[in-house]
């Protein structure tokens, strides 16, 4: 979140508060209280993002991770332009779409998008690589079918890599979707960076970054409940 | 489906991409239906490489391969291998699936209904001898032994006509191995199905086989016999160098003492006049007589002093130890005697009555002349009843 501290040093608005403590720019549970009603929106515009950004990501590697998984030489290259989308500064993707798609949740959404393609690609191709060779020889030598083969063993197998690429593509957009609001698409950016009392209210700061980081551990603990509902044999080792 | 099939590869030959020489260079031998046909040969063989042309696994270059008469290459691969029982050293369980889940993996794809498959789960899991509370477990939660096991019930699953094994035993210690060679043939006796067995290790080959094919480079049929032949006739010098020079001695886990001349005793019994007594030492093929119980068991070798009144008494020279049975396998009966570091052993019938007499004579006489009629590997499973 670093580079989110250095953007909010860019864009600080400083609005004097009218309490004392406010004034002060100390920790306000007073004013926690009263204002946060004014995050609900915020948040869940920030849940949307997330979650949506995820999903779509989610959809696009999956598909071109089991097209990858035929042709194996698509592999390199995927990776390659997934690659090039993760490195984009998210900044620049909302400038350069602007032109096309205009200020929304659209742009904020296909830059988000973009950026969990790598992470997510990466570790589904991973979860099917490493399916132990011997186990796709004994499902074939059975008479499964690829698709069979695939469906009912690989993906299966797969699956705890393929979440874990989940959570670490959902607690990164968290954080990035804070920049959103600069798309105009909202999101928990806005009261970060540019609403309430600014980004130099510590109690702002508090309530707003607060709100981000559970939204990543509930997001993280919702996926790996997943997880181990849908692998019980993770579990039964020993 | 037949519950087994007949199999038969025809001028086979079998060539990878980039390689040199062909794994299978011109193979061709037939498998009887409910036979254990066992392939054994040094690494790189190509024994794997046979045994995968049968499911089609991998496509022969030329010739052809047929099960109960028909070309497997006229068949859709998946269907094919529906109906052939697979199991690998390496298992390859499918470790998120219960152990249930595993063993109906291929009535499932056969679309079984579910009350069936469970049936049939069951029957499994009591035919391999595991507590039908294993069905509810994982893979990882299972030993060695035990997931080989599993690996040999799912290949039987749907009942196929054949069944193939590359190396099932080879990951097991000694022990364990031993034990898991014994249940399969106790199972093979009751199933009688067609097995196509690779191994590397000899001695398995000659104790699984109904018929073993030795390969040697190049996938080269160097013999393919019964695993006596193999062992009195070596075809050539490679199968000869291949069996091992002690192959006399393995002769011996091949045939049972019921399998070859025994010796003819004197029994007799206290009380018995002498002269009878001495009469039948006339007829006997050695010159001590055996004392027997009531029932014929043996009790012991009598003294000579037991002779000298009118009828025979109870005075013994020795006991009657080794007792072996005509059920042992000569190998063990040729332990018992050495370990007894006696020549001579009674030898008694399943009522324990004597039925002669095993001599080390006799077992040497019988290594070194052709057996007429020897028993198929299922019928020499130690200890338990050959039809389980
Ligand atoms: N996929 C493959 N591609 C190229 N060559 C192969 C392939 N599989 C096997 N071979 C070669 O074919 C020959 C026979 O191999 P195969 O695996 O059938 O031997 P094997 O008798 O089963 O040996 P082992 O006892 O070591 O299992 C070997 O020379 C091997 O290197
Ligand atoms: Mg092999």
């Amino acid at each position: 979140m670093s580079g989110l501290l250095v953007l909010a040093q860019i864009v600080p608005r400083n609005r004097a508060g009218h309490q004392t403590c406010v004034q002060r720019n100390g920790f306000c549970p007073r004013w926690i209280v009263d204002n946060i009603g004014n995050y609900k929106e915020p948040f869940l515009r920030h849940v949307e993002l997330t979650v949506l950004a995820v999903a779509f990501g989610f959809a696009i590697a999956f598909a071109l991770a089991l097209v990858a998984h035929r042709r194996r030489w698509l592999v390199g290259p995927i990776t390659a332009v997934t690659g090039i989308l993760y490195t984009l500064p998210s900044l620049a993707v909302f400038f350069l779409l602007q032109p096309i798609t205009g200020r929304g949740v659209t742009t904020a959404l296909i830059a988000l998008t973009a950026y969990t393609l790598l992470i997510l690609f990466r570790n589904v191709t991973l979860g099917l690589d490493n399916v132990p060779a011997e186990i796709k020889d004994a499902a074939r030598g059975q008479g499964f079918s690829d698709r069979q083969l695939l469906w009912r063993v690989e993906l299966p197998l797969a699956l705890p890599e393929i979440i874990a690429g989940l959570r670490i593509a959902a607690t990164t957009t968290v954080g990035l979707a804070t920049l959103a609001f600069l798309a105009g698409a909202g999101g928990l950016g806005e009261p970060l960076f540019d609403g309430g009392e600014g980004i130099n209210f510590q109690s702002n700061v508090v309530v707003a970054g607060g709100l981000c980081v559970l939204l990543a551990i509930a997001l993280d603990l919702l996926l790996l409940g997943v997880q181990r509902a849908a692998s019980p044999w993770q579990r039964a080792r020993g | 489906m037949k519950t087994a099939a007949t199999l038969e590869f025809r001028h086979v030959r079998k060539e990878y991409d980039g390689a040199p020489a062909p794994a299978i260079t011109d193979l061709s031998f037939a498998v009887g239906a409910g036979e254990i046909c066992v392939l054994v040969g040094p690494s790189g063989s190509g024994k794997t490489t046979a045994m995968r042309l049968a499911n089609r696994m991998l496509e022969p270059t030329s010739g052809d391969i047929l099960l109960d008469g028909r070309s497997v290459m006229a068949r859709k691969p998946a269907d094919l291998r529906r109906e052939i029982g697979y199991a690998i050293q390496q298992i390859g369980l499918f470790p998120h699936q219960t152990v249930a889940g595993n063993i109906g993996t291929v009535p499932r794809l056969l679309h079984w209904d579910r009350r069936r498959i469970e049936d049939r789960v069951f029957e499994l899991l009591d035919l391999i001898g595991l507590p039908a509370e294993m069905a509810r477990r994982y893979p990882a939660q299972l030993s060695g032994g035990q997931r080989q096991r599993v690996g040999v019930a799912r290949a039987l699953a749907a009942d196929p006509p054949l069944l193939l094994m590359d190396e099932p035993f080879g990951a097991i210690d000694p022990i364990n191995r031993e034990r898991l060679q014994n249940e399969f043939l106790r199972l093979q006796a009751r199933l009688r199905k067609t097995v196509v067995f690779v191994t590397h290790d000899i001695d398995e080959a000659i104790k699984m086989g109904d018929r073993i094919a030795i390969l040697k480079e190049g996938g080269r049929l160097a013999q393919y016999a019964p695993p006596a032949e193999l062992l009195m006739e070596p075809a050539d010098r490679f199968v000869e160098d291949f069996v091992g020079a002690d192959r006399a001695l393995k002769r011996l886990a091949l045939q049972r003492v019921r399998d070859i001349d025994l010796w003819k005793a004197a029994t007799v019994r206290v009380g018995e006049p002498v002269e009878q007594a001495r009469a039948k030492l006339a007829a006997a093929d050695l010159d001590i007589m055996l004392l027997v119980d009531d029932a014929a068991r043996p009790v012991g070798w009598l003294s000579e002093t037991a002779l000298q009144g009118e009828r025979v008494r109870a005075e013994l020279r020795s006991s009657a130890e080794p007792v072996v049975e005509l059920d042992d396998i000569l190998r063990d009966a040729l332990a018992d005697l050495l370990m007894a570091e006696t020549q001579y052993g009674p030898v008694v019938d399943g009522s324990g009555a004597v039925a002669g007499v095993l001599s080390i004579e006799a077992l040497s006489h019988a290594l070194t002349t052709e057996p007429d009629d020897l028993p198929s590997p299922t019928e020499l499973i130690p200890g338990e009843d050959a039809a389980g």
